[in-house]
C-alpha cells in the first residue's frame, strides 16, 4: 500500500492506495469522480484523459502512486459556481456529442490544448485531439465546440453555429 | 484491467535507482513514461514484483550540444524533445520523429530512453537512432559504458543493456552541411505505432552520396539496418533512378512479422515505398 496526498480539482485528499492502483480507478472508485471514463483501457481512446500538473495524461495508464503530491484536474473540476466551463458550453451549444462517453476525455484534452494554444486552427484542434476517439459524432462538431470555447476564452463574442 | 500486484518504489536519483536495482535483482523493472510497460503489465505479459519509478528525475534530464554531438537525457519526454529548439536545430529528424509518436498524452509521458531501452518492434525512435548512428550511455554500479546504436537492438523487446544498467543518455550526431536525415512511416490509425517506418541519413559531397544509413522499424522483430539499400545508394548521385534502385533493395535482408494490421507481404512492399520517401527527403535536406 502507498499513502498518497493528491490535490484533485483544488481539494486535497490523503488516501491509501494499492501500489498497482491506476489513477482512473482511484478517481472513480475511491473519490467517486465517475466523470472520467474507462473506454479502451489500452491508452488509445482517450476517454480517461485528465490533467496532471498541467499536462493531459491517460489515467488508465498512470499509477496513482506516482501522483503523490500532484495536482489533478478532472471534468468535474471545470465548472465553477454552477456555471459550465466554456468547453462544456461549447460541446452543449455545438452538438459536440451524441452518446457522450468520449466527452469528458475530449474536453480535458481540449482544455490542455487551449492552455498551450489559445487560438488554434481547425487543423491544430484535430491534431490536439488525436488521442481521443469518438464513435458517433464524427469530430466536425467537436472541432466546432472547441473553437467556440477558444473564442469565448479569448473574450470574443460567440454564438452557436448552425449545425 | 489492473496489473498483478507489485511494490512501487520512487527513485530520486540514478544512484538511488541503481541501489534499488541491485537490491531487487531480476524481479525489478524500471518505469519511466510507463506507456509500454503498464499496458504490458495489465495484460500480464510482464509481471515485475518491484517497479522502480525513474520518471521526472533531474539526473536523467538535459538537452545539450557539445561540438558535433547532441546529447539528450534519457528521461526527457517526447513532448519536451519535439518542442526543443536545440534539438530542432541540431538534428531535426529527432524532433520530427518524436513529435508524431502516439498523441499528446503519450508524448507528455513517454521518454527517449524508455523507447530505446524497450525496443518495441513498432517503435519509431529505434529506426531513427540506428540511421543516425547514435550511441547510448548506460550506467551501472560498476560505472558507465557506451553502446553504439548498431549493437543496441538485439531482438524483439531485447537490447544489449544488462538488467543492472540504466540507460542514462542518448547521443546523436549534429547534422552538418551536406547531411540530411528523415523518417517516413505508415502509421496505425488508432495507436499511431509504425506499421512500417523507415529512417535514412545521407551525406552528399560534390554531388555524390558518400555515406548512407537506412533502418527499418515496424516490419520485423526489431529495428534493423538495411545494408544492401545503403550500398546501392553510396557512390550514386542520389537522383530519382538511384533512389529507386536503393529503395528496391530496402527490406532485402531482414525478418518480417505479419499481424492483424498488415501481412508480411504488405509490410515488405511498404518498406520499399517508405524507404524511397525517407531517402528523398533526406537527400533534399542534404542538398539544401
Amino acid at each position: 500500500m502507498a499513502r498518497i496526498t493528491v490535490t484533485v480539482n483544488g481539494k486535497s485528499h490523503t488516501s491509501d492506495v494499492e501500489d498497482r492502483t491506476l489513477l482512473v480507478h482511484y478517481l472513480r472508485e475511491q473519490l467517486n469522480l465517475t466523470g472520467t471514463h474507462i473506454g479502451c483501457d489500452t491508452s488509445q481512446c482517450g476517454a480517461c484523459v485528465v490533467v496532471v500538473d498541467g499536462n493531459s495524461v491517460k489515467s488508465c495508464t498512470t499509477l496513482a502512486a506516482r501522483c503523490d503530491h500532484a495536482s489533478v484536474t478532472t471534468i468535474e473540476g471545470l465548472a465553477q459556481d454552477g456555471n459550465l466551463h466554456p468547453l462544456q458550453e461549447g460541446f452543449w451549444e455545438c452538438h459536440g456529442l451524441q452518446c457522450g462517453f468520449c466527452t469528458p476525455g475530449m474536453i480535458m484534452s481540449a482544455y490542455d490544448l487551449l492552455q498551450q494554444n489559445p487560438n488554434p486552427s481547425d487543423d491544430e484542434v484535430r491534431h490536439g485531439l488525436e488521442g481521443n476517439l469518438c464513435r458517433c459524432t464524427g469530430y466536425h462538431n467537436i472541432v466546432r465546440a472547441v473553437q467556440y470555447a477558444a473564442a469565448k476564452m479569448r473574450g470574443e463574442e460567440v454564438s452557436a453555429p448552425n449545425v | 484491467m489492473i496489473p498483478a500486484a507489485f511494490q512501487y518504489v520512487k527513485a530520486n536519483s540514478v544512484a538511488e535507482a541503481l541501489v534499488l536495482l541491485q537490491q531487487h535483482g531480476e524481479d525489478a523493472k524500471l518505469v519511466a513514461g510507463g506507456h509500454s510497460l503498464i499496458p504490458a503489465m495489465k495484460l500480464r505479459l510482464s509481471q515485475p514484483s518491484v517497479l522502480i519509478d525513474i520518471a521526472g528525475m533531474a539526473d536523467l534530464k538535459g538537452i545539450a550540444v557539445n561540438g558535433a554531438e547532441l546529447t539528450i537525457g534519457a528521461g526527457e519526454t517526447y513532448h519536451a524533445i519535439a518542442t526543443s529548439a536545440t534539438v530542432k536545430n541540431a538534428c531535426g529528424v529527432v524532433a520530427a520523429c518524436v513529435g508524431q509518436i502516439g498523441d499528446i498524452q503519450v508524448r507528455n509521458c513517454g521518454t527517449i530512453g524508455g523507447a530505446l531501452a524497450h525496443s518495441d518492434p513498432a517503435a519509431d525512435l529505434t529506426a531513427v537512432f540506428l540511421a543516425l548512428g547514435g550511441k547510448v550511455t548506460a550506467q551501472s554500479a560498476n560505472g558507465s559504458r557506451q553502446i553504439a546504436a548498431d549493437d543496441l537492438f538485439v531482438s524483439m523487446l531485447t537490447t544489449a543493456l544488462d538488467s543492472g544498467e540504466i540507460l542514462a543518455k542518448v547521443t546523436v550526431p549534429v547534422l552538418q552541411k551536406g547531411q540530411g536525415a528523415a523518417y517516413a512511416k505508415l502509421k496505425h490509425p488508432a495507436s499511431r505505432y509504425a506499421i512500417v517506418g523507415v529512417a535514412a541519413m545521407v551525406t552528399i559531397s560534390n554531388g555524390v552520396v558518400t555515406a548512407a544509413r537506412v533502418a527499418v522499424t515496424g516490419a520485423g522483430p526489431q529495428a534493423v539496418r538495411q545494408a544492401s539499400c545503403e550500398k546501392t545508394l553510396v557512390g550514386s548521385n542520389g537522383d530519382a533512378a538511384a533512389v529507386k534502385a536503393a529503395a528496391a533493395k530496402a527490406g532485402d535482408d531482414m525478418d518480417y512479422l505479419g499481424d492483424i494490421h498488415a501481412s508480411e507481404e504488405y509490410r515488405r512492399a511498404m518498406v520499399q515505398v517508405y524507404a524511397a520517401r525517407a531517402l528523398n527527403e533526406a537527400l533534399a535536406q542534404a542538398r539544401a
